[in-house]
Protein backbone atom coordinates (compact mmCIF):
# COMPACT_ATOMS: atom_id res chain seq x y z
CA UNK A 1 0.00 0.00 0.00
CA UNK A 2 1.25 3.44 -0.77
CA UNK A 3 2.18 5.25 2.43
CA UNK A 4 0.15 8.34 1.67
CA UNK A 5 -3.04 6.31 1.20
CA UNK A 6 -2.94 4.74 4.61
CA UNK A 7 -5.42 6.55 6.81
CA UNK A 8 -5.37 4.25 9.82
CA UNK A 9 -2.41 2.31 11.09
CA UNK A 10 -2.06 0.21 14.21
CA UNK A 11 1.44 -1.00 15.02
CA UNK A 12 2.45 -3.76 17.40
CA UNK A 13 -0.74 -3.42 19.37
CA UNK A 14 -1.14 -5.59 22.41
CA UNK A 15 -3.73 -5.69 25.14
CA UNK A 16 -3.69 -7.54 28.43
CA UNK A 17 -6.70 -8.26 30.61
CA UNK A 18 -4.98 -9.34 33.80
CA UNK A 19 -3.18 -12.52 32.89
CA UNK A 20 -4.94 -12.89 29.55
CA UNK A 21 -3.18 -11.59 26.47
CA UNK A 22 -6.17 -10.58 24.34
CA UNK A 23 -4.08 -8.99 21.59
CA UNK A 24 -0.50 -9.87 20.87
CA UNK A 25 1.61 -7.63 18.65
CA UNK A 26 -1.06 -6.94 16.05
CA UNK A 27 -0.26 -4.54 13.23
CA UNK A 28 -2.80 -3.42 10.68
CA UNK A 29 -3.15 -0.77 8.00
CA UNK A 30 -6.25 0.54 6.30
CA UNK A 31 -5.90 2.57 3.11
CA UNK A 32 -8.32 4.91 1.42
CA UNK A 33 -10.38 3.23 -1.25
CA UNK A 34 -10.09 -0.21 0.29
CA UNK A 35 -11.98 -2.55 2.56
CA UNK A 36 -9.70 -4.30 5.01
CA UNK A 37 -11.56 -7.18 6.61
CA UNK A 38 -10.59 -8.76 9.91
CA UNK A 39 -11.86 -12.29 10.42
CA UNK A 40 -11.41 -14.80 13.17
CA UNK A 41 -13.27 -17.04 15.53
CA UNK A 42 -15.09 -15.67 18.56
CA UNK A 43 -12.56 -14.53 21.12
CA UNK A 44 -9.87 -13.99 18.51
CA UNK A 45 -9.52 -10.35 19.57
CA UNK A 46 -11.26 -8.62 16.65
CA UNK A 47 -13.54 -6.42 18.73
CA UNK A 48 -10.71 -5.63 21.15
CA UNK A 49 -8.68 -4.47 18.17
CA UNK A 50 -11.50 -2.22 16.94
CA UNK A 51 -12.01 -0.87 20.45
CA UNK A 52 -8.34 0.06 20.65
CA UNK A 53 -8.25 1.58 17.18
CA UNK A 54 -11.34 3.66 17.95
CA UNK A 55 -9.99 4.76 21.33
CA UNK A 56 -12.61 3.04 23.41
CA UNK A 57 -9.94 1.21 25.37
CA UNK A 58 -6.22 1.97 25.57
CA UNK A 59 -3.67 -0.53 24.32
CA UNK A 60 -1.21 -2.14 26.70
CA UNK A 61 1.42 -1.61 24.03
CA UNK A 62 1.76 -0.34 20.48
CA UNK A 63 0.62 2.77 18.65
CA UNK A 64 -2.32 3.95 16.60
CA UNK A 65 -1.99 6.49 13.79
CA UNK A 66 -4.94 8.26 12.21
CA UNK A 67 -4.41 10.36 9.09
CA UNK A 68 -0.69 10.37 9.77
CA UNK A 69 -0.99 11.54 13.40
CA UNK A 70 -0.17 9.50 16.45
CA UNK A 71 -3.53 9.26 18.24
CA UNK A 72 -2.60 6.53 20.71
CA UNK A 73 -3.35 8.78 23.67
CA UNK A 74 -6.32 10.58 22.17
CA UNK A 75 -9.75 10.02 23.62
CA UNK A 76 -12.41 8.30 21.58
CA UNK A 77 -14.45 11.48 20.96
CA UNK A 78 -11.34 13.30 19.75
CA UNK A 79 -10.54 10.50 17.32
CA UNK A 80 -14.12 10.54 16.12
CA UNK A 81 -13.98 14.27 15.49
CA UNK A 82 -10.71 13.78 13.63
CA UNK A 83 -12.40 11.49 11.13
CA UNK A 84 -12.81 8.04 12.64
CA UNK A 85 -16.32 6.64 12.51
CA UNK A 86 -17.36 3.32 13.98
CA UNK A 87 -20.43 1.18 14.14
CA UNK A 88 -21.11 -1.47 16.73
CA UNK A 89 -21.88 -5.16 16.63
CA UNK A 90 -25.18 -4.48 18.36
CA UNK A 91 -27.51 -1.66 17.36
CA UNK A 92 -26.63 1.54 19.15
CA UNK A 93 -29.18 3.77 17.53
CA UNK A 94 -31.49 6.01 19.54
CA UNK A 95 -34.82 4.20 19.22
CA UNK A 96 -36.99 7.06 20.42
CA UNK A 97 -35.54 9.47 17.85
CA UNK A 98 -36.54 9.57 14.21
CA UNK A 99 -34.05 8.46 11.57
CA UNK A 100 -33.31 12.10 10.77
CA UNK A 101 -32.84 12.97 14.44
CA UNK A 102 -30.41 10.09 14.88
CA UNK A 103 -28.33 11.33 11.97
CA UNK A 104 -28.61 14.96 12.99
CA UNK A 105 -27.42 14.23 16.50
CA UNK A 106 -24.42 12.42 15.06
CA UNK A 107 -23.76 15.32 12.68
CA UNK A 108 -23.84 17.77 15.57
CA UNK A 109 -20.86 16.06 17.12
CA UNK A 110 -18.56 17.67 14.61
CA UNK A 111 -19.94 21.16 15.28
CA UNK A 112 -20.81 21.11 18.96
CA UNK A 113 -22.28 24.18 20.57
CA UNK A 114 -23.24 23.02 24.04
CA UNK A 115 -23.57 26.59 25.24
CA UNK A 116 -26.29 27.30 22.66
CA UNK A 117 -28.96 26.33 25.16
CA UNK A 118 -31.73 28.00 23.22
CA UNK A 119 -30.96 26.90 19.72
CA UNK A 120 -33.50 24.36 18.57
CA UNK A 121 -31.60 21.28 17.40
CA UNK A 122 -33.91 21.05 14.38
CA UNK A 123 -32.90 24.52 13.23
CA UNK A 124 -29.28 23.82 12.51
CA UNK A 125 -28.96 23.88 8.71
CA UNK A 126 -25.45 22.43 8.59
CA UNK A 127 -26.30 19.45 10.80
CA UNK A 128 -29.57 18.83 9.00
CA UNK A 129 -27.88 18.92 5.60
CA UNK A 130 -25.20 16.48 6.77
CA UNK A 131 -27.86 14.23 8.29
CA UNK A 132 -29.96 14.22 5.13
CA UNK A 133 -26.94 13.43 2.98
CA UNK A 134 -25.87 10.59 5.27
CA UNK A 135 -29.34 9.08 5.43
CA UNK A 136 -29.66 9.33 1.67
CA UNK A 137 -26.32 7.65 1.11
CA UNK A 138 -27.25 4.83 3.48
CA UNK A 139 -30.51 4.30 1.63
CA UNK A 140 -32.79 5.70 4.31
CA UNK A 141 -34.11 8.76 2.51
CA UNK A 142 -37.58 7.27 2.39
CA UNK A 143 -37.91 6.74 6.14
CA UNK A 144 -36.47 9.95 7.53
CA UNK A 145 -39.34 10.67 9.88
CA UNK A 146 -39.84 7.11 11.08
CA UNK A 147 -38.89 6.35 14.66
CA UNK A 148 -35.68 4.39 14.61
CA UNK A 149 -37.04 1.78 16.99
CA UNK A 150 -39.67 0.86 14.42
CA UNK A 151 -37.23 0.19 11.58
CA UNK A 152 -36.51 -3.31 10.32
CA UNK A 153 -33.29 -4.92 11.51
CA UNK A 154 -31.60 -4.26 8.18
CA UNK A 155 -32.63 -0.61 8.24
CA UNK A 156 -31.31 -0.28 11.77
CA UNK A 157 -27.93 -1.54 10.57
CA UNK A 158 -28.10 0.95 7.71
CA UNK A 159 -28.87 3.66 10.24
CA UNK A 160 -25.77 2.66 12.20
CA UNK A 161 -23.75 3.36 9.05
CA UNK A 162 -25.68 6.55 8.33
CA UNK A 163 -24.87 7.87 11.80
CA UNK A 164 -21.20 7.19 11.13
CA UNK A 165 -21.40 8.96 7.78
CA UNK A 166 -23.10 11.99 9.33
CA UNK A 167 -19.91 12.73 11.23
CA UNK A 168 -18.04 13.01 7.90
CA UNK A 169 -15.43 10.37 8.71
CA UNK A 170 -12.56 9.33 6.49
CA UNK A 171 -12.11 6.00 8.18
CA UNK A 172 -14.94 3.61 9.02
CA UNK A 173 -14.63 0.81 11.56
CA UNK A 174 -17.59 -1.47 10.99
CA UNK A 175 -18.15 -4.21 13.53
CA UNK A 176 -20.30 -6.95 12.00
CA UNK A 177 -22.62 -4.72 9.97
CA UNK A 178 -24.22 -7.81 8.40
CA UNK A 179 -25.06 -9.53 11.68
CA UNK A 180 -28.59 -10.96 11.68
CA UNK A 181 -29.42 -9.79 8.17
CA UNK A 182 -31.43 -11.67 5.57
CA UNK A 183 -30.19 -12.23 2.02
CA UNK A 184 -31.82 -9.15 0.55
CA UNK A 185 -30.65 -6.89 3.35
CA UNK A 186 -27.14 -8.31 3.05
CA UNK A 187 -27.06 -7.48 -0.64
CA UNK A 188 -28.18 -3.95 0.09
CA UNK A 189 -25.50 -3.52 2.75
CA UNK A 190 -22.78 -4.94 0.52
CA UNK A 191 -23.78 -2.50 -2.21
CA UNK A 192 -23.55 0.29 0.36
CA UNK A 193 -20.09 -0.84 1.49
CA UNK A 194 -18.98 -1.03 -2.11
CA UNK A 195 -20.12 2.52 -2.74
CA UNK A 196 -18.46 3.79 0.44
CA UNK A 197 -15.17 2.19 -0.46
CA UNK A 198 -14.44 4.80 -3.07
CA UNK A 199 -14.32 7.62 -0.55
CA UNK A 200 -13.38 5.95 2.73
CA UNK A 201 -10.91 3.59 4.30
CA UNK A 202 -12.98 0.78 5.76
CA UNK A 203 -12.03 -1.74 8.41
CA UNK A 204 -14.63 -4.48 8.39
CA UNK A 205 -15.16 -7.12 11.04
CA UNK A 206 -17.46 -9.79 9.74
CA UNK A 207 -18.35 -13.45 10.15
CA UNK A 208 -20.10 -13.84 6.79
CA UNK A 209 -17.22 -15.26 4.76
CA UNK A 210 -18.98 -15.00 1.42
CA UNK A 211 -19.52 -11.31 2.00
CA UNK A 212 -15.98 -10.77 3.23
CA UNK A 213 -14.41 -12.41 0.20
CA UNK A 214 -16.70 -10.38 -2.05
CA UNK A 215 -15.98 -6.90 -0.73
CA UNK A 216 -12.58 -7.06 0.92
CA UNK A 217 -9.39 -5.94 -0.77
CA UNK A 218 -7.30 -7.18 2.09
CA UNK A 219 -8.04 -9.72 4.81
CA UNK A 220 -6.37 -10.17 8.17
CA UNK A 221 -6.99 -13.44 9.97
CA UNK A 222 -6.76 -13.48 13.74
CA UNK A 223 -6.53 -16.41 16.08
CA UNK A 224 -6.05 -16.20 19.86
CA UNK A 225 -5.20 -12.50 19.79
CA UNK A 226 -2.59 -12.75 17.09
CA UNK A 227 -2.45 -12.39 13.31
CA UNK A 228 -1.80 -15.62 11.46
CA UNK A 229 -2.21 -14.28 7.93
CA UNK A 230 -2.81 -10.98 6.18
CA UNK A 231 -3.07 -10.27 2.49
CA UNK A 232 -5.32 -10.40 -0.52
CA UNK A 233 -8.44 -12.60 -0.47
CA UNK A 234 -6.70 -15.07 -2.77
CA UNK A 235 -3.67 -15.23 -0.52
CA UNK A 236 -5.83 -15.85 2.55
CA UNK A 237 -8.00 -18.37 0.74
CA UNK A 238 -4.93 -20.35 -0.25
CA UNK A 239 -3.09 -20.06 3.04
CA UNK A 240 -2.62 -23.50 4.56
CA UNK A 241 -2.32 -22.03 8.04
CA UNK A 242 -5.66 -20.23 7.69
CA UNK A 243 -7.36 -23.30 6.34
CA UNK A 244 -6.21 -25.29 9.35
CA UNK A 245 -6.72 -22.71 12.04
CA UNK A 246 -9.84 -20.97 10.87
CA UNK A 247 -11.58 -22.71 8.03
CA UNK A 248 -11.29 -26.04 9.79
CA UNK A 249 -9.56 -27.92 7.02
CA UNK A 250 -6.78 -30.44 7.57
CA UNK B 1 -47.06 19.22 15.74
CA UNK B 2 -48.76 15.82 15.98
CA UNK B 3 -51.83 15.03 18.08
CA UNK B 4 -49.78 13.68 20.95
CA UNK B 5 -47.67 16.81 21.22
CA UNK B 6 -50.74 19.03 20.98
CA UNK B 7 -52.50 17.14 23.78
CA UNK B 8 -49.38 17.39 25.96
CA UNK B 9 -49.11 21.14 25.31
CA UNK B 10 -52.81 21.62 26.01
CA UNK B 11 -52.51 19.66 29.26
CA UNK B 12 -49.59 21.79 30.43
CA UNK B 13 -51.32 25.04 29.43
CA UNK B 14 -54.50 24.04 31.26
CA UNK B 15 -52.52 23.01 34.33
CA UNK B 16 -50.83 26.39 34.53
CA UNK B 17 -54.09 28.21 33.90
CA UNK B 18 -55.73 26.22 36.68
CA UNK B 19 -52.87 27.10 39.02
CA UNK B 20 -53.18 30.76 38.07
CA UNK B 21 -56.91 30.70 38.81
CA UNK B 22 -56.60 28.60 41.96
CA UNK B 23 -56.28 31.48 44.50
CA UNK B 24 -59.70 32.75 43.41
CA UNK B 25 -61.36 29.63 44.76
CA UNK B 26 -58.94 28.60 47.46
CA UNK B 27 -58.73 29.33 51.12
CA UNK B 28 -55.53 30.03 53.02
CA UNK B 29 -54.80 26.36 53.65
CA UNK B 30 -55.19 25.45 49.98
CA UNK B 31 -53.02 28.36 48.92
CA UNK B 32 -50.33 27.32 51.35
CA UNK B 33 -50.47 23.69 50.24
CA UNK B 34 -50.38 24.58 46.54
CA UNK B 35 -47.38 26.85 47.12
CA UNK B 36 -45.57 24.02 48.88
CA UNK B 37 -46.41 21.62 46.06
CA UNK B 38 -45.17 24.05 43.41
CA UNK B 39 -41.88 24.41 45.30
CA UNK B 40 -41.53 20.64 45.25
CA UNK B 41 -42.51 20.60 41.57
CA UNK B 42 -39.57 22.92 40.80
CA UNK B 43 -37.35 20.67 42.89
CA UNK B 44 -38.63 17.62 41.00
CA UNK B 45 -38.08 19.34 37.65
CA UNK B 46 -34.48 19.98 38.62
CA UNK B 47 -33.99 16.28 39.29
CA UNK B 48 -35.88 15.30 36.15
CA UNK B 49 -33.15 17.03 34.14
CA UNK B 50 -30.65 14.61 35.64
CA UNK B 51 -32.62 11.39 35.98
CA UNK B 52 -35.15 11.57 33.18
CA UNK B 53 -33.28 13.59 30.58
CA UNK B 54 -29.65 12.61 31.15
CA UNK B 55 -30.02 9.24 32.83
CA UNK B 56 -28.06 10.22 35.94
CA UNK B 57 -29.72 8.89 39.08
CA UNK B 58 -28.66 11.47 41.66
CA UNK B 59 -29.45 10.56 45.24
CA UNK B 60 -28.15 13.75 46.75
CA UNK B 61 -30.40 16.40 45.28
CA UNK B 62 -31.47 17.57 48.73
CA UNK B 63 -28.02 19.08 49.28
CA UNK B 64 -28.65 21.65 46.56
CA UNK B 65 -32.12 22.38 47.92
CA UNK B 66 -30.64 22.87 51.37
CA UNK B 67 -27.79 25.05 50.18
CA UNK B 68 -30.28 27.24 48.35
CA UNK B 69 -32.43 27.51 51.45
CA UNK B 70 -29.56 28.09 53.89
CA UNK B 71 -27.94 30.64 51.56
CA UNK B 72 -31.19 32.57 51.43
CA UNK B 73 -31.43 32.75 55.20
CA UNK B 74 -27.75 33.32 55.92
CA UNK B 75 -27.33 36.00 53.27
CA UNK B 76 -30.50 37.87 54.26
CA UNK B 77 -29.89 41.04 56.30
CA UNK B 78 -31.04 40.49 59.90
CA UNK B 79 -32.81 43.79 60.30
CA UNK B 80 -34.45 44.37 56.94
CA UNK B 81 -35.88 42.46 54.01
CA UNK B 82 -33.25 41.34 51.52
CA UNK B 83 -33.71 41.83 47.82
CA UNK B 84 -34.87 38.89 45.74
CA UNK B 85 -32.84 40.35 42.89
CA UNK B 86 -29.56 39.37 44.48
CA UNK B 87 -30.55 36.79 47.11
CA UNK B 88 -32.04 34.41 44.58
CA UNK B 89 -29.12 34.55 42.09
CA UNK B 90 -26.68 34.24 45.00
CA UNK B 91 -28.45 31.13 46.31
CA UNK B 92 -28.49 29.58 42.85
CA UNK B 93 -24.87 30.50 42.25
CA UNK B 94 -23.71 28.94 45.52
CA UNK B 95 -25.65 25.73 44.92
CA UNK B 96 -24.44 25.68 41.33
CA UNK B 97 -20.87 26.05 42.57
CA UNK B 98 -21.34 23.19 44.98
CA UNK B 99 -22.90 21.13 42.18
CA UNK B 100 -19.88 21.90 40.03
CA UNK B 101 -17.53 20.50 42.67
CA UNK B 102 -19.71 17.48 43.45
CA UNK B 103 -20.40 16.78 39.80
CA UNK B 104 -16.77 17.10 38.79
CA UNK B 105 -15.94 14.23 41.12
CA UNK B 106 -19.07 12.11 41.12
CA UNK B 107 -19.50 12.09 37.34
CA UNK B 108 -16.29 10.10 37.09
CA UNK B 109 -18.29 7.20 38.46
CA UNK B 110 -21.24 5.38 36.95
CA UNK B 111 -24.37 3.50 37.99
CA UNK B 112 -24.69 2.54 41.60
CA UNK B 113 -21.35 4.19 42.45
CA UNK B 114 -22.68 7.51 41.16
CA UNK B 115 -25.76 7.09 43.32
CA UNK B 116 -23.62 6.38 46.37
CA UNK B 117 -21.17 9.22 45.77
CA UNK B 118 -23.93 11.79 45.33
CA UNK B 119 -25.58 10.49 48.49
CA UNK B 120 -22.28 10.77 50.34
CA UNK B 121 -21.80 14.39 49.27
CA UNK B 122 -25.34 15.23 50.33
CA UNK B 123 -24.79 13.62 53.72
CA UNK B 124 -21.60 15.65 54.09
CA UNK B 125 -23.59 18.83 53.50
CA UNK B 126 -26.22 17.58 55.93
CA UNK B 127 -23.66 17.02 58.70
CA UNK B 128 -22.02 20.38 58.09
CA UNK B 129 -25.38 22.00 58.79
CA UNK B 130 -26.21 19.54 61.56
CA UNK B 131 -22.98 19.54 63.52
CA UNK B 132 -21.66 23.07 63.15
CA UNK B 133 -23.04 26.38 64.38
CA UNK B 134 -22.94 27.74 60.82
CA UNK B 135 -26.63 27.27 60.23
CA UNK B 136 -27.85 27.03 63.80
CA UNK B 137 -26.98 23.35 64.17
CA UNK B 138 -29.85 20.94 64.72
CA UNK B 139 -32.17 23.81 65.67
CA UNK B 140 -31.89 25.42 62.28
CA UNK B 141 -32.29 29.12 61.65
CA UNK B 142 -35.13 31.53 61.06
CA UNK B 143 -35.61 33.97 58.23
CA UNK B 144 -36.79 36.96 60.18
CA UNK B 145 -37.51 39.30 57.29
CA UNK B 146 -38.79 37.76 54.09
CA UNK B 147 -37.15 39.11 50.95
CA UNK B 148 -38.87 41.11 48.26
CA UNK B 149 -38.26 43.84 45.72
CA UNK B 150 -39.17 47.15 47.33
CA UNK B 151 -42.93 47.70 47.45
CA UNK B 152 -43.36 45.88 44.17
CA UNK B 153 -42.86 42.36 45.42
CA UNK B 154 -43.52 41.44 49.03
CA UNK B 155 -43.05 37.71 49.51
CA UNK B 156 -44.38 37.98 53.06
CA UNK B 157 -47.86 38.06 51.55
CA UNK B 158 -49.09 34.50 50.86
CA UNK B 159 -50.82 35.41 47.61
CA UNK B 160 -47.76 37.22 46.29
CA UNK B 161 -45.57 34.29 47.28
CA UNK B 162 -47.98 31.93 45.53
CA UNK B 163 -47.89 33.96 42.34
CA UNK B 164 -44.13 34.36 42.48
CA UNK B 165 -43.72 30.60 43.00
CA UNK B 166 -46.05 29.92 40.09
CA UNK B 167 -44.02 32.28 37.90
CA UNK B 168 -40.81 30.48 38.96
CA UNK B 169 -42.40 27.13 38.15
CA UNK B 170 -43.51 28.37 34.74
CA UNK B 171 -40.08 29.78 33.95
CA UNK B 172 -38.38 26.57 35.13
CA UNK B 173 -40.71 24.43 33.05
CA UNK B 174 -40.29 26.61 29.95
CA UNK B 175 -36.52 26.72 30.42
CA UNK B 176 -36.27 22.94 30.64
CA UNK B 177 -38.64 22.47 27.70
CA UNK B 178 -36.46 24.73 25.56
CA UNK B 179 -33.36 23.00 26.85
CA UNK B 180 -34.78 19.63 25.85
CA UNK B 181 -35.20 20.77 22.26
CA UNK B 182 -31.81 22.43 22.03
CA UNK B 183 -28.66 20.82 20.73
CA UNK B 184 -27.51 20.59 24.33
CA UNK B 185 -30.72 18.84 25.33
CA UNK B 186 -30.58 16.40 22.45
CA UNK B 187 -27.03 15.54 23.42
CA UNK B 188 -28.20 14.85 26.98
CA UNK B 189 -30.94 12.60 25.62
CA UNK B 190 -28.37 10.79 23.53
CA UNK B 191 -26.20 10.30 26.61
CA UNK B 192 -29.16 8.84 28.48
CA UNK B 193 -29.91 6.32 25.74
CA UNK B 194 -26.37 5.32 24.85
CA UNK B 195 -23.39 7.22 26.17
CA UNK B 196 -20.94 4.85 24.49
CA UNK B 197 -22.41 5.68 21.11
CA UNK B 198 -22.27 9.40 21.86
CA UNK B 199 -18.57 9.15 22.58
CA UNK B 200 -18.00 7.10 19.44
CA UNK B 201 -19.81 9.81 17.49
CA UNK B 202 -17.48 12.49 18.82
CA UNK B 203 -19.22 13.91 21.86
CA UNK B 204 -17.10 14.40 24.94
CA UNK B 205 -19.92 13.50 27.27
CA UNK B 206 -18.40 14.56 30.58
CA UNK B 207 -18.79 18.35 30.10
CA UNK B 208 -22.39 17.86 29.02
CA UNK B 209 -23.19 15.82 32.10
CA UNK B 210 -21.38 18.30 34.32
CA UNK B 211 -23.30 21.22 32.82
CA UNK B 212 -26.57 19.37 33.39
CA UNK B 213 -25.53 18.66 36.97
CA UNK B 214 -24.77 22.33 37.64
CA UNK B 215 -28.00 23.54 36.05
CA UNK B 216 -29.91 20.97 38.07
CA UNK B 217 -28.20 22.09 41.29
CA UNK B 218 -28.99 25.74 40.59
CA UNK B 219 -32.64 24.94 39.88
CA UNK B 220 -32.84 22.98 43.12
CA UNK B 221 -31.55 26.08 44.87
CA UNK B 222 -34.42 28.04 43.36
CA UNK B 223 -36.75 25.58 45.09
CA UNK B 224 -34.64 25.95 48.24
CA UNK B 225 -34.98 29.72 48.12
CA UNK B 226 -38.74 29.44 47.85
CA UNK B 227 -38.84 26.81 50.59
CA UNK B 228 -36.95 29.10 52.97
CA UNK B 229 -39.10 32.10 52.13
CA UNK B 230 -42.31 30.15 52.46
CA UNK B 231 -41.51 28.49 55.77
CA UNK B 232 -39.34 31.26 57.19
CA UNK B 233 -37.21 28.55 58.72
CA UNK B 234 -34.64 26.00 57.59
CA UNK B 235 -33.03 23.11 59.42
CA UNK B 236 -30.62 20.32 58.46
CA UNK B 237 -33.43 17.85 57.78
CA UNK B 238 -33.97 19.68 54.52
CA UNK B 239 -30.72 18.11 53.30
CA UNK B 240 -31.42 14.63 54.67
CA UNK B 241 -31.29 11.58 52.44
CA UNK B 242 -35.03 11.08 52.82
CA UNK B 243 -35.66 14.38 51.02
CA UNK B 244 -33.47 13.19 48.14
CA UNK B 245 -35.45 9.97 48.18
CA UNK B 246 -38.79 11.78 48.20
CA UNK B 247 -37.99 13.86 45.17
CA UNK B 248 -36.76 10.77 43.34
CA UNK B 249 -40.08 9.08 44.15
CA UNK B 250 -41.93 12.13 42.86
CA UNK B 251 -40.12 11.96 39.53
CA UNK B 252 -40.66 8.21 39.18
CA UNK B 253 -44.28 8.43 40.31
CA UNK B 254 -45.00 11.14 37.74
CA UNK B 255 -43.17 9.39 34.92
CA UNK B 256 -39.48 9.48 34.11
CA UNK B 257 -38.45 11.44 31.05
CA UNK B 258 -41.39 13.83 31.08
CA UNK B 259 -41.36 17.36 32.42
CA UNK B 260 -45.08 17.18 33.08
CA UNK B 261 -44.40 13.96 34.97
CA UNK B 262 -42.46 15.95 37.56
CA UNK B 263 -45.42 18.33 37.92
CA UNK B 264 -47.96 15.55 38.19
CA UNK B 265 -45.72 13.58 40.53
CA UNK B 266 -45.30 16.54 42.88
CA UNK B 267 -49.04 17.09 43.11
CA UNK B 268 -49.84 13.39 43.42
CA UNK B 269 -47.22 12.83 46.12
CA UNK B 270 -48.30 15.83 48.20
CA UNK B 271 -51.99 15.05 47.86
CA UNK B 272 -51.39 11.42 48.81
CA UNK B 273 -49.51 12.64 51.86
CA UNK B 274 -52.42 14.88 52.81
CA UNK B 275 -54.85 12.05 52.21
CA UNK B 276 -53.08 9.51 54.40
CA UNK B 277 -52.40 12.11 57.09
CA UNK B 278 -56.10 12.98 57.31
CA UNK B 279 -57.51 12.07 60.72
CA UNK B 280 -60.98 12.75 59.37
CA UNK B 281 -60.54 9.76 57.06
CA UNK B 282 -58.17 7.45 58.88
CA UNK B 283 -58.68 8.44 62.50
CA UNK B 284 -55.94 7.14 64.77
CA UNK B 285 -54.30 5.28 61.91
CA UNK B 286 -53.43 8.63 60.31
CA UNK B 287 -50.28 8.78 62.44
CA UNK B 288 -49.03 5.77 60.41
CA UNK B 289 -49.46 7.69 57.17
CA UNK B 290 -46.02 6.57 55.90
CA UNK B 291 -47.35 3.04 55.63
CA UNK B 292 -50.31 3.95 53.44
CA UNK B 293 -48.19 6.27 51.31
CA UNK B 294 -45.49 3.66 50.88
CA UNK B 295 -47.90 0.93 49.85
CA UNK B 296 -49.57 3.26 47.38
CA UNK B 297 -46.25 4.17 45.81
CA UNK B 298 -45.22 0.52 45.56
CA UNK B 299 -48.54 -0.27 43.87
CA UNK B 300 -48.15 2.70 41.52
CA UNK B 301 -44.68 1.68 40.44
CA UNK B 302 -45.81 -1.92 39.91
CA UNK B 303 -48.99 -1.07 38.03
CA UNK B 304 -47.89 2.08 36.22
CA UNK B 305 -44.48 1.34 34.74
CA UNK B 306 -44.48 4.64 32.85
CA UNK B 307 -45.72 6.63 35.81
CA UNK B 308 -48.86 8.72 36.03
CA UNK B 309 -48.20 10.34 32.65
CA UNK B 310 -48.56 6.91 31.11
CA UNK B 311 -52.05 6.34 32.51
CA UNK B 312 -53.94 7.74 29.48
CA UNK B 313 -51.84 5.53 27.20
CA UNK B 314 -52.55 2.48 29.32
CA UNK B 315 -56.27 3.22 29.35
CA UNK B 316 -56.29 3.76 25.59
CA UNK B 317 -54.43 0.50 25.10
CA UNK B 318 -56.98 -1.33 27.21
CA UNK B 319 -59.86 0.27 25.35
CA UNK B 320 -58.40 -0.68 22.00
CA UNK B 321 -57.54 -4.16 23.18
CA UNK B 322 -53.85 -3.56 22.60
CA UNK B 323 -51.33 -5.39 24.68
CA UNK B 324 -49.73 -3.10 27.22
CA UNK B 325 -46.27 -4.08 26.16
CA UNK B 326 -46.92 -3.08 22.58
CA UNK B 327 -48.39 0.22 23.64
CA UNK B 328 -45.45 0.96 25.90
CA UNK B 329 -42.84 0.12 23.32
CA UNK B 330 -44.64 2.06 20.62
CA UNK B 331 -44.97 5.06 22.88
CA UNK B 332 -41.33 4.81 23.82
CA UNK B 333 -40.31 4.55 20.21
CA UNK B 334 -42.50 7.52 19.51
CA UNK B 335 -40.23 9.87 21.36
CA UNK B 336 -41.91 10.02 24.71
CA UNK B 337 -38.65 10.78 26.45
CA UNK B 338 -37.86 14.40 26.74
CA UNK B 339 -41.45 15.36 26.06
CA UNK B 340 -43.37 17.85 28.08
Amino acid sequence: MAGTDILLRGQHISRRWGGLLALNDVSIEVARGTVHAVIGTNGAGKSTLVNILSGEIPPSGGTVELLGQDVTHWTQPRRARAGLGRSYQRNTIYPSFSVLENCRLAAQASAQKPWALWQDARRCPASTAAALAAADRAGLAGVLQREAGLLSHGQKRQLEIAMCLATAPQVLLLDEPLAGMGAEETERMLALLDSLKATHAILLIEHDMDAVFRVADCITVMVNGGVIASGSPDFVRNSAEVRVAYLGEH
Amino acid sequence: MNDSKVSKAVFVALAFLALAAFPAVSGQYGLDLATKIMVFAIFALSLELLVGTTGLVCFGQAAFLGIGAYSTVLLSPPDQAGSVLWLLPAAMLLAGGYALAVGALSLRTKGVYFIMVTLAFAQMAYYVAHDTPLGGGTDGIYLLMKPGVGDWLDLDKPLVLYQFTLACLLVTFAFLALLGRSRFGRALAGIRVNEQRMRATGFSTYPYKLAAFVISGALSALAGFLFAVKGGYVNPELMGWHVSGEVLIIVILGGLGHLRGALIGAFAFALLQEFFKSEAIFGEFAKHWHLGLGLTIIASVALLPRGLVGVPGQIAARLHGTALGEASSAAKAGGSHGGH
